[in-house]
C-alpha cells in the first residue's frame, strides 16, 4: 500500500487551465474523496497520478518517490472508471487476468485462478465469469471493473466516478462494498465524484475541488460543520446549507427583519461588517415565540425526517423537521436557529471568518 | 416510430421491392454479359442481336492460358484424334495450341500477369492499411501540432486525378530503375491508398473509447500492447472494410500499371485487352480473363461481408 503526495502540480490543455498549483496528500490506507463540480480538475488529478497526463510542473510522489517519469505500468496503480473500462470481446475471467498477464507481471496461470476466484467470491461475481461483458447490467460491470482492479493488489486505487452510471438503488449497494472493501483491503482510495453524499458517507478525507485549486480538505465532520468558505458550504449538504444576509449587532445578528441569538464568544468576529450567516438546515428549529416569521412553502417527505422550505418576504430557506411534524403548505410558523452552530462568512469574500482568523 | 403495417405501407413496401430487384438487374446486366461472352463459341459473341441461349463452352478459357497459332492446312486427323480434349476445342476453332522444343504446351501471360496483381494488389492493401491504421492512431488519441493541416493535406493528395502525374511518375520511375518493377507499383498503390485508409481509419478508432487503452495502460501493458491486444480487435469492422476499397482499388487499377509496367511486373487489366489485337479480336478470350479477374475481389469481399455491413453504417449508432 501507498500515501500519495502531489506537489504545485499545474496542467493546462491548450489555454484551460485544469490544475492551478494543487498539493495534496493522502496517507497510507486512507479511503481519500476529491469532491468537485464537472471540469473542477478531479479526473485531470486521477490521470495525473495515474500517470496518463504530464503534469507541466509539479511532482507526483508515491511512497516519497518522486514517479514524474514513471509510465502508468510502472506505477502499480488501479483505475476503476464510471464506463468503458471493461474490455469488449473478453469475457469476465479475461478481463480479470488482464492485469496480471502483463509483461510486466507474468502471473503463472495456477495463481492468476486462484486470485480470480478469491476476487470472483469478494465481489459477487462467481457465476459471471464465462460471460461477455456486453451481456452484463451496469452494476455487473462495475463489480467486473472493481475485481479487475483489486485482483492484483496494486498500491493504490484510482476510482473516478464508479457509481456515477448506476441507478440510485444500485449505487448505494455498491458504496457500502467499497467502502468495507477498502477497509478491508487496508488500501489507499483516491476517489472522485461530484456526489457529496459518496464524498461524505465514503471518505475518510475529503478535498473539495474547483476551479482546479484545493479549496478545503478536511475529514467528512470538519467540511460539514467548518466549511471554509460559501462554495463548500454550497457544495456539501443536502439540502444545502442556508445562507443569511445580516450582521451582528451587539450579542446577536440582525438578519431577514429579526434579531437572531448567538452563542457566546462569537457575538465579536465579524461586527460591523455585512456578513452571511450559514446555517445547516438541520439546526432551524422551529419554535411558537421564535424570533423569525415564516411561510411553509413546500414540504418533502424523506422518510426518516422531512424538509420543508421555509419562505421569508422573498428569500427561501430550508429547514429538516422530524417525520412526525404536523405541518401544512402555506401555514405560518416561526423559527430560531442553534446559536452554537451559525457560522460567519465575510460577505463580500465568502471566507469563513473562524478559518480566515486562524 | 409505429411498425407500419397499413395497406398502403405493404404496398409500397412491395414497390420498393420492386425497385430494388429492377436496380440490382440493372447493375448486375454487364456481369451477365461478360460471364456469358466467356462461355461463347467466338461466332456468338459479337451476334446481333445478343445469343441468350447458346452451348456454353469452356474454350475461350483454354485459350485465354495457351499460346495459339493459326492453322493454316487442315489438321492432321491422327494428331487430332491423339490431342486431348480441350486441345480439340482450340483445333475445332481453326487455330492450334504452340509447344516448345519439347512438345509441352506453351502457356499464355495470363497466369504470370495474374499473379502479378494478387502479389502487388495484396501487399500494397497490407501497405496501406497498417500505415493508414497507425497514422489514424497517432491522429486520433495524441495531440498532434498541426493536427488539421496535416490530415488536410493528407486528404489533398487525393484531390488531383492521380493520370495527372502519370508522366513526371514514369520519368522518376525510370529514373530511378522503379519501372516494370513489382515494388514500383507497389509503392505508388500504397501512395494512393495510404490517405483514403488514414481518413477511414480514423473515424474507425475515433469510435473506439480511449478508455480502453487507458485501462490497458495503468493494467501494467505498453502503448503498443495496449495497441495490438485492445484497439486491433476493436477496429477489425474498420480494417476489413478500409482492406477491401484499398485492395479494389489495387487490383482494379489500369492507368498507371499501364504506363509503369509491360513485362515483368504487368498486372492483368493492361494485359487482358491487349489480347485484343492478335489476328483477329476474340471477346470470348478477352471476357474469360475479365471474369476470373473478377473473382478474387468478389471472394476477399464474401469473406469479409459480415464486417463490411458493420463497417458501412459505422458512425450510425453510436454506444
Amino acid at each position: 500500500m501507498a500515501n500519495i503526495q502531489l506537489r504545485n502540480i499545474t496542467k493546462t490543455f491548450g489555454t484551460h487551465t485544469a490544475l492551478k498549483d494543487l498539493s495534496l496528500e493522502v496517507a497510507d490506507g486512507e479511503f481519500f474523496v476529491l469532491l468537485g463540480q464537472t471540469g473542477a480538475g478531479k479526473t485531470t488529478t486521477l490521470r495525473v497520478v495515474a500517470g496518463l497526463e504530464k503534469p507541466d510542473s509539479g511532482q507526483v510522489f508515491i511512497n516519497g518517490q518522486d514517479v514524474n517519469d514513471w509510465g502508468a505500468a510502472e506505477r502499480d496503480v488501479a483505475l476503476v472508471l464510471q464506463q468503458y473500462s471493461l474490455y469488449p470481446r473478453y469475457t469476465v475471467r479475461e478481463n480479470l487476468a488482464f492485469p496480471l498477464k502483463s509483461p510486466i507481471r507474468k502471473t503463472p496461470q495456477a495463481e492468476i485462478d486462484a486470485q480470480i476466484a478469491r476476487v470472483a467470491k469478494t465481489l459477487r461475481i462467481e457465476h459471471l465469469l464465462d460471460r461477455k461483458t456486453d451481456r452484463l447490467s451496469g452494476g455487473e460491470m462495475q463489480r467486473v471493473s472493481i475485481g479487475r482492479a483489486i485482483v492484483r493488489k496494486p498500491r493504490l486505487f484510482l476510482m473516478d466516478e464508479p457509481l456515477s452510471a448506476l441507478d440510485a438503488k444500485l449505487r448505494e449497494v455498491l458504496r457500502t462494498e467499497l467502502k468495507s472493501l477498502q477497509v478491508n483491503l487496508g488500501a489507499t482510495f483516491l476517489f472522485v465524484t461530484h456526489d457529496q453524499v459518496e464524498a461524505m458517507s465514503m471518505g475518510d478525507k475529503i478535498g473539495v475541488l474547483t476551479d482546479g485549486r484545493l479549496v478545503q480538505v478536511g475529514t467528512p465532520y470538519e467540511i460539514y460543520n467548518s466549511p471554509v468558505n460559501t462554495f463548500v458550504a454550497r457544495a456539501v449538504g443536502s439540502p444545502p446549507m442556508n445562507l443569511i444576509d445580516g450582521q451582528v449587532s451587539g450579542d446577536a445578528a440582525s438578519a431577514i427583519g429579526a434579531r437572531l441569538p448567538l452563542g457566546a464568544g462569537k457575538a465579536g468576529a465579524g461586527e460591523g461588517r455585512p456578513l452571511l450567516f450559514g446555517v445547516r438546515p438541520e439546526d432551524l428549529h422551529l419554535q411558537s415565540g421564535a424570533p423569525v416569521a415564516a411561510r411553509v412553502q413546500d414540504i418533502e417527505n424523506h422518510g426518516v425526517e422531512k424538509i420543508i422550505t421555509l419562505r421569508v418576504e422573498d428569500k427561501f430557506f430550508h429547514a429538516t423537521v422530524p417525520k412526525q411534524a404536523n405541518l401544512e403548505v402555506n401555514e405560518d410558523v416561526r423559527f430560531t436557529w442553534d446559536p452554537e452552530k451559525v457560522i460567519f462568512f465575510d460577505a463580500s469574500s465568502g471566507m469563513n471568518l473562524a478559518h480566515s482568523a486562524a | 416510430m409505429a411498425v407500419v403495417s397499413t395497406r398502403a405501407g405493404r404496398l409500397g413496401n412491395r414497390i420498393a421491392i420492386a425497385a430494388v430487384i429492377v436496380v440490382t438487374l440493372i447493375f448486375l446486366s454487364p456481369i451477365y454479359w461478360i460471364t456469358s461472352t466467356a462461355f461463347k463459341p467466338l461466332v456468338l459473341a459479337t451476334s446481333v442481336p445478343p445469343t441468350v441461349v447458346f452451348e456454353p463452352s469452356i474454350t475461350p478459357f483454354v485459350k485465354l492460358f495457351t499460346k495459339r497459332a493459326q492453322l493454316t492446312t487442315p489438321v492432321d486427323p491422327a494428331v487430332y484424334e491423339a490431342a486431348p480434349w480441350w486441345e480439340k476445342l482450340v483445333l475445332d476453332g481453326g487455330e492450334r495450341l504452340s509447344r516448345d522444343g519439347r512438345g509441352e504446351v506453351v502457356f499464355s501471360a495470363y497466369p504470370d500477369r495474374f499473379a502479378n496483381s494478387l502479389i502487388i494488389a495484396v501487399t500494397s492493401t497490407l501497405l496501406a492499411v497498417s500505415l493508414g491504421t497507425i497514422t489514424a492512431y497517432g491522429f486520433s488519441r495524441f495531440r498532434v501540432k498541426g493536427e488539421a493541416d496535416l490530415l488536410f493535406f493528407i486528404l489533398s493528395t487525393r484531390m488531383l486525378p492521380p493520370v495527372v502525374v502519370a508522366i513526371p511518375m514514369f520519368l522518376m520511375y525510370r529514373a530511378v530503375g522503379l519501372n516494370d518493377t513489382h515494388i514500383g507499383l507497389i509503392i505508388l498503390y500504397t501512395a494512393f491508398n495510404v490517405s483514403f485508409a488514414v481518413w477511414l481509419m480514423k473515424g474507425f478508432i475515433d469510435e473506439i473509447p480511449k478508455e480502453y487503452e487507458e485501462a490497458a495502460l495503468v493494467d501494467g501493458y505498453t502503448r503498443m500492447q495496449a495497441f495490438f491486444k485492445i484497439v486491433l480487435p476493436e477496429a477489425a469492422t474498420g480494417i476489413a472494410a478500409t482492406a477491401v476499397f484499398c485492395f479494389i482499388t489495387a487490383w482494379n487499377e489500369y492507368a498507371f500499371a499501364l504506363i509503369l509496367s509491360n513485362r515483368r511486373a504487368q498486372t492483368a487489366p493492361p494485359f487482358i485487352p491487349s489480347q485484343v489485337g492478335t489476328g483477329l479480336q476474340d471477346w470470348t478470350v478477352i471476357a474469360a480473363g475479365t471474369v476470373l479477374f473478377l473473382l478474387p475481389v468478389a471472394i476477399f469481399t464474401f469473406l469479409l461481408r459480415n464486417h463490411l455491413l458493420r463497417g458501412m453504417s459505422f458512425g450510425a449508432i453510436r454506444k
